[in-house]
């Protein structure tokens, strides 16, 4: 029985799961990453509740949640969360090029993930550069 | 641009997602609107990565920064939760299970977002 057949005889929701796809071509691996950080990102938010939420709590959670921020942890954390997200940012706006009809075709698909890619790393690599030289 | 709805699907406005594309388009208007607001984001943050309380609350002060970042904060939080409520209609059965995980979704993104802007709103206000 083949994966969608059981998900067909359980009733469950047929959306493709990764196992029916060959996960490390490029398209697929770009999006199913574009997924996973999607999902990374909003777990992220927490990191995010925690900094502002110190913040209104006053100067000391503040100090000591940039301690924490700060350490190399943290640090691990943001640049996990800022990756994922120039990533994110990057592919969807792939994808709104997709939304008009545009660049559908596989050639352009292959070109514009690069590009993607590219784009991603440049602007995490930009961002630390200027956050850790300030 | 040719509109890829039959006509009937058009006179309904329901589709499988039974509420027609309305899910879908505000998940895009929100990652329209997140495109320029992340880039002021990270530019923001990294302005006051390494600054002390004062310094950080003298920023988030401006009246243009904490308005930014409530746009920034509504837009993420609301495309996070659509983002996840995809996720969770495409992976998560049985129907019953994906519809608990979804009103936790929706109760938790609410509820951080808001407390998020409550914060963002005391700082700004010198709390």
């Amino acid at each position: 029985m083949t994966f969608l057949e059981a998900k067909t005889q359980r009733g469950g929701p047929l959306s493709p799961h990764l196992q029916v796809y060959n996960m490390f071509a490029l398209t697929s691996f770009l999006s199913i990453v574009h997924r996973i950080f999607g999902g990374a990102l909003f777990v992220g938010t927490l990191l995010f509740v925690y900094w502002i939420g110190s913040a209104a709590a006053g100067p000391n959670a503040y100090d000591s949640a940039m301690n924490f921020l700060g350490s190399w942890f943290g640090y691990l954390l943001i640049f996990g969360w800022s990756f994922a997200l120039f990533y994110h940012m990057c592919n969807g706006i792939r994808h709104m090029i997709w939304d008009t009809g545009r660049m559908i075709d596989l050639p352009s698909i292959y070109k514009s993930g690069y590009v993607m890619v590219a784009c991603a790393f440049g602007l995490t690599v930009v961002a630390w550069a200027i956050g850790l030289s300030v | 641009m040719a509109i890829m709805r039959s006509a009937l699907g058009r006179a309904r406005g329901l589709g499988s997602a039974k509420d027609g594309f309305h899910h879908w388009w505000i998940e895009r208007l929100t990652a329209i609107a997140l495109v320029p607001l992340t880039l002021w984001f990270a530019t923001g943050v990294i302005s006051v990565a390494g600054a002390d309380y004062a310094a950080f609350a003298a920023w988030l002060g401006k009246p243009w920064n904490a308005g930014l970042m409530i746009c920034f904060i509504s837009a993420a939080f609301l495309h996070g939760k659509m983002g996840m409520e995809v996720i969770v209609e495409d992976y998560v059965s049985p129907r019953c299970l994906q519809l608990s995980v979804r009103i936790l979704l929706n109760l938790m993104a609410f509820a951080l977002g808001i407390f998020s802007i409550v914060s963002v709103l005391i700082v700004a206000l010198g709390g």
